[in-house]
């Protein structure tokens, strides 16, 4: 009987273990800022994204009206109540390719890292995942209260147990393949804004 | 793919590279601004080298547990969902992609950048078998279409200048002749590249960390390639080498914040996607792959180069990497971390590369994951000088030098000698094939006087008090 890839992998594996050494703890003297909300800001606008600092949905809209791409935009979706329009409603919404036509989503996200101006998002508030990569411009909506400093605190404060799908994004989708010129807007959102509302 | 053609020395192929000087600088200079970039981001976080040390621990510890965290993982992937193949070689990979994907029936693949896929040569593989394979990365799709590989690990067309992609997109995608704006030509691929996106029936990514206590793993990338790649089809592959495995989800608080920094100095990749089982209605496979790496693993020369996070760092500072190119080194993973590599797997084949380093030792400096990556090369060329697989012209050279060494009278009368010889000798005699050293550059003008009379000299002028001399340790 031949031995199974796995078995005979693991088998290698096990035959040659080098000797046990430590697992480091997560403690650790990591970076703090004394504005950890105007350090998130200074570092998006640095890779490209644009952070607003909002004090309620109203004033999310107030610049949107001024917003070049919410006037441009026909088609939208907004999962953040009150917070622009929703002109396809996400819950209609069968089958992800039918989001290829999105100009601008309004999403929520979960916390935002000051050091590197990261958002955690999660599949699970907004049905189809690809909304966040596939829409020509995204605005994320996140409280200013759900700032942590570095991405350890992010780590401390994540569990994957009921996650499916979660990611970080920092600023809008971008490339330097050609001749390391950069140019953003990729693949994905061509831009991304950053609600930090009070 | 180039790759695949008979096997040239790393002085060959770098000769060719270096013939056009204007382009071999250009691809210098361009290198350099990555490494610059790199160093100014490093120096945003006080706590740099602390993150240097634990990353670098984190994967001891991993490899010292290396099948049990394996184990782990592949537990947990399955109780979310996924499901966990396991390949010995690049040939045992390359099947379990194909019955995947004949499985569903399906011809067109996406694929986002997996250093891995490029190792076990998964395109031609998978083109003759009638699939249709399109890489999304903006410079993997570049190389792609040139029908040649990557040069860099994670600036795959750092070698290609503007005016070449305006001609092959001219030629392939209809832009505008001459045009050479880049962004022009990123948006010309965006639309072509969508249509691939939403065309496809298969979505196949790399891995750059996997998660033994969560069994789930991360992607990044900065085009977000690899989300529309897999969020719109219903069938994920995942291919990636065992030694991507982390122990858990907040190591990648050390990882992910040296990643992004290293590679192009960004605080992180702009999208660091996390997989956790197939997506509702979905399939994801994962798939294990050896080809080597359990050996690595058991050398203790090496197998510190399996912390390797393929950052690309180590390339954009090596002054032979910056100056001979990527495709110069004929591996898929070129530079300083590729001629560690690749001699594991055939060191007869590769035993130029770690000949390839001018031992600066910059490589260990920048790299993240506190790889000894000058000290690695340098045991490579002793263990190469063991199996004989080192050039005669260089091991007789070797050999002679030693001798002289061995005998100081021999390289005071042999210094004497050349010192009044050489100035005197036809060209030909001195700069031949037997002096590869002086192939591109003069040798320096004899000096009058030997270095042994300089300093005896010196010390009958200027009589050292004894109240100043160092003291002895």
């Amino acid at each position: 009987m031949t031995i199974s890839a796995r078995d005979s992998i693991l088998g290698s594996i096990r035959r040659h273990l080098p000797e046990a050494a430590e697992r480091p703890g997560h403690d650790g003297p990591w970076i703090q800022y004394p504005d950890p909300l105007s350090q998130f800001a200074s570092v998006l606008e640095a890779i490209g994204g644009r952070c607003v600092r909002v004090k309620d949905v109203a004033e999310i809209n107030q610049d949107l009206a001024t917003f070049p791409v919410y006037a441009a935009a026909r088609m939208m979706v907004s999962l953040v109540p009150g917070a622009g329009r929703s002109v396809r409603e996400m819950a209609n919404v069968a089958d992800p390719h039918e989001l290829a036509d999105v100009d601008l989503a309004i999403l929520p996200g979960d916390f935002a890292v000051a050091e590197n101006a990261a958002v955690w998002v999660t599949d699970a508030a907004v049905k189809h995942r690809v909304i966040y990569f596939l829409s020509q411009h995204l605005a994320l909506v996140v409280s200013a209260g759900q700032v942590v400093h570095n991405l350890h605190e992010a780590y401390a404060r994540l569990t994957f147990d009921a996650a499916r799908f979660g990611a970080f994004i920092a600023g809008p989708s971008k490339t330097a393949d050609i001749e390391q010129s950069l140019v953003i807007g990729a693949h994905g959102p061509r831009s991304m804004t950053v609600y930090l509302m009070e | 793919m180039t790759s695949a053609t008979a096997h040239r020395d790393h002085p060959e192929t770098a000769a060719e590279f270096v013939a056009n000087d204007a382009r071999a600088h250009w691809h210098d200079q361009s290198l350099w601004f990555v490494r610059a970039r790199r160093d100014k981001a490093s120096q945003t976080l006080p706590e740099w080298e602390e993150l240097r040390e634990r990353a670098s621990k984190v994967k001891l510890h991993t490899m010292s547990r290396m099948a049990d965290y394996l184990e782990q993982f592949e537990r947990n992937a399955i109780a979310l969902g996924a499901q966990v193949h396991w390949a010995r070689t690049p040939a045992e990979h390359n099947e379990i992609v194909l019955g995947i994907i004949q499985k569903h029936n399906a011809t067109r693949v996406v694929k986002s950048k997996s250093m891995l896929t490029e190792e076990c040569h998964l395109n031609p593989f998978l083109e003759r078998n009638g699939v249709v394979v399109t890489d999304t990365d903006l410079g993997e799709w570049i190389v792609q279409l040139r029908n040649e590989p990557p040069s860099h690990i994670v600036m795959p067309a750092i070698h290609i200048k503007k005016e070449e992609i305006g001609e092959l997109f001219h030629d392939l995608l209809g832009t505008e002749k001459g045009a050479t704006d880049p962004p022009y030509l990123v948006n010309a691929a965006r639309q072509k590249l969508r249509e691939q996106f939403l065309n496809a029936e298969i979505g196949l990514t790399g891995v750059n960390f996997a998660i033994a206590e969560t069994g789930g793993f991360v992607v990044c990338t900065n085009e977000g390639n690899a989300d529309l790649g897999v969020s719109l089809p219903k069938v994920h592959i995942a291919c990636m080498g065992i030694e991507k495995i982390i122990p858990k989800a907040a190591d990648l608080g050390y990882f992910l914040r040296l990643l992004g920094r290293s590679a192009t100095g960004q605080p992180i990749t702009t999208y660091s996607s996390h997989f956790h089982g197939p997506r509702p209605g979905g399939e994801l496979h994962i798939i294990l792959v050896d080809n080597g790496r359990s050996n690595i693993l058991a050398s203790p020369e090496f197998r510190r180069s399996l912390n390797c996070i393929r950052c690309g760092a180590c390339m954009n500072t090596c002054p032979v990497y910056r100056r001979s190119g990527g495709h110069s080194y004929s591996t898929t993973v070129p530079g300083p971390i590729g001629s560690i590599l690749a001699p594991t797997r055939d060191a007869q084949e590769h035993a130029s590369l770690p000949f390839a380093c001018s031992l600066c030792g910059s490589c260990t400096d920048v790299c993240p994951v506190k790889i000894d990556l000058h000290n690695q090369l340098l045991t490579w060329r002793r263990e190469l000088a063991l199996k004989f697989l080192v050039p005669f012209d260089k091991r007789l050279g070797m050999s002679l030098a030693a001798a002289v060494f061995a005998r100081p009278w021999l390289y005071r009368v042999g210094g004497a000698i050349a010192r009044r010889v050489f100035p005197w000798l036809p060209r030909m005699l001195v700069y031949n094939r037997w002096n590869p050293w002086g192939r591109q550059r003069e040798l320096p003008e004899m000096p009058a006087q030997s270095f042994r009379a300089l300093y005896a000299r010196r010390k009958r002028n200027h009589k050292v008090p004894s109240d100043q001399k160092p003291a002895s340790r």
